[in-house]
């Protein structure tokens, strides 16, 4: 089943949703200064975009075109509520600590785009898998820079005293900012170690008329 | 046009899935209620004892709320009461409930609550020596939102133990720096009333270490004037007559 592990697989390095397309980058900037919150959202992220995919692909026939956004909505919206709640049940500290991020998800352009992308002319297991594929992708930058941000901006990993004493923590690291430097320069280190994911440029810049040109 | 393209089609769709994704999500909702306001309650009550400086992580919240006493207190006798359960009894419900609180008129009601409860919850920690820390529920309006938190007072009744802000939206990185441990810490060692009144203030800018009001004052949060004003109101509104003054005056002389 080589198709199986493609779609499980390449969105994690070969068309990553945050270093390739893009998308994503909001929560990838909120929540990664901490790891522990990082993997909860992972994982929120990865269910909501699994099953928001299997249930737009059940019923992708059904779905009239004219409001196929609006019934995609619904069906992640639902989902992403239900996370929420369980959040809130189960891991109380942890939800009040991601805050908006979880009813965030609903608008997290990976879901939304992987239901109409995908899911809609898929049969339901293969959604299923690109939705968990796609959120091991969004996982791994996640994880990655939750890594980074939380060793160096507070010297811990987990919670746990990683770093000698004599290390002074940067905080720099723990702000924002510090999560989008990260992701540009990963995103370089992907691209070149895969030169065919660099977008050709759309436009050329014309050089610069020289002064003896005008007159 | 194809029959799923249909106008009734899309009627039906989009009635079908309503239902079925309200129901996922409203029996999500009634199924882990119980969770949730468990998990609320013990949230509050490590807030509690966060703002008494009495948290300590690594033992479980019960077990160290164990030695909180919960008490009801009646703001208009600055008495002890029994009148409500203390078990039972919900502050913030009661604030809206016109037999159990009262509207306050314009010029009382600097901290912007609208009505005041008649009867507060208080939170005493007891020692050998008799009361060490009285923590005392207050909230008011900020820029935004009502901010909800906890003020700690020690034993003399006039020492801040520490403060904290449990539910509020305020602006983050503005006035959502009410949460920020270092303002907390501020708060610390801080005395509440100079002759009976209440002097405690958040200040514009920063305290003057050297004068002799340094003690009622606490620093204002850059960029959140309205939020830092709204704290100093409800400081002074909570500390005043209308709020705990009468109370921890009787406290004082043990006549509570």
């Amino acid at each position: 089943m080589a198709k199986t592990k493609d779609i499980l697989l390449k969105p994690i390095l070969d068309n990553n949703p945050i270093a390739l397309q893009i998308l994503g980058i909001c929560s990838a900037l909120a929540v990664t200064s901490s790891l522990q919150v990082s993997l909860v959202m992972c994982i929120a992220l990865t269910l909501v975009t699994a099953f928001s995919n299997m249930f737009v692909s059940v019923i992708r026939n059904h779905i009239p075109g004219s409001i196929r956004i609006i019934v995609q909505m619904i069906i992640i919206a639902s989902l992403v509520i239900v996370v929420d709640q369980i959040l809130k049940a189960v891991a109380y500290s942890i939800s009040k600590q991601l805050s908006v991020f979880v009813g965030l998800i609903i608008t997290n352009c990976i879901v939304m785009g992987r239901a109409e992308a995908f899911a809609m002319k898929n049969p339901p297991i293969p959604s299923f898998l690109d939705g968990i594929g796609n959120g091991l992708g969004y996982s791994a930058m996640l994880i990655s820079l939750a890594v980074i941000r939380e060793l160096f901006g507070s010297g811990k990993l987990l919670g746990f005293e990683i770093m000698p004493d004599a290390y002074v923590p940067n905080g720099m690291l723990l702000l924002p900012p510090s999560a989008f430097f990260l992701i540009g320069l990963i995103i370089w280190g992907i691209r070149a170690y895969k030169p065919q994911q660099v977008e050709k440029a759309e436009f050329k810049m014309s050089p610069n008329t020289s002064v003896g040109e005008v007159a | 046009m194809s029959s799923h393209e249909s106008t009734k089609h899309t009627l039906i769709v989009a009635l079908a899935l309503c239902i079925v994704c309200s129901v996922v999500v409203s029996s999500a909702a009634v199924l882990l209620r119980p969770a949730q306001q468990a998990n609320k309650e013990l949230d509050k009550k490590a807030n509690i004892l966060r703002a008494a400086g009495l948290l300590d992580e690594n033992r479980s919240v019960e077990e160290q709320f164990a030695n909180v006493q919960t008490r009801i207190v009646d703001l208009d006798t600055g008495r002890f009461t029994d009148a409500v359960d203390a078990g039972s009894y919900d502050q913030r419900k009661a604030a809206k409930d016109p037999s159990l609180s009262e509207k306050l008129s314009g010029e009382q009601d600097i901290a912007k609550i609208g009505r005041r409860v008649k009867y507060a919850t208080v939170y005493l920690v007891s020692g050998p020596s008799g009361i060490e820390k009285v923590i005392l529920p207050i909230k008011g309006y900020g820029l935004w939102s009502t901010l909800y938190g906890f003020l700690a007072l020690e034993s003399d009744m006039n020492t801040v133990a520490g403060l904290g802000f449990y539910e509020h939206a305020e602006t983050p990185g503005l006035g959502g720096e009410v949460d920020n441990p270092e303002w907390k810490a501020k708060w610390i060692g801080k005395k509440v009333y100079a002759d009976g009144e209440a002097k405690l203030s958040v200040i514009k800018g920063s305290v003057d270490g050297s004068s002799p009001a340094a003690v009622y004052q606490v620093d204002g949060l850059s960029g959140a004037t309205l939020t830092s004003k709204g704290v100093d109101n409800l400081i002074h509104f909570w500390m005043g007559q209308n709020g705990y003054a009468g109370f921890l005056t009787n406290l004082r002389a043990e006549e509570a």
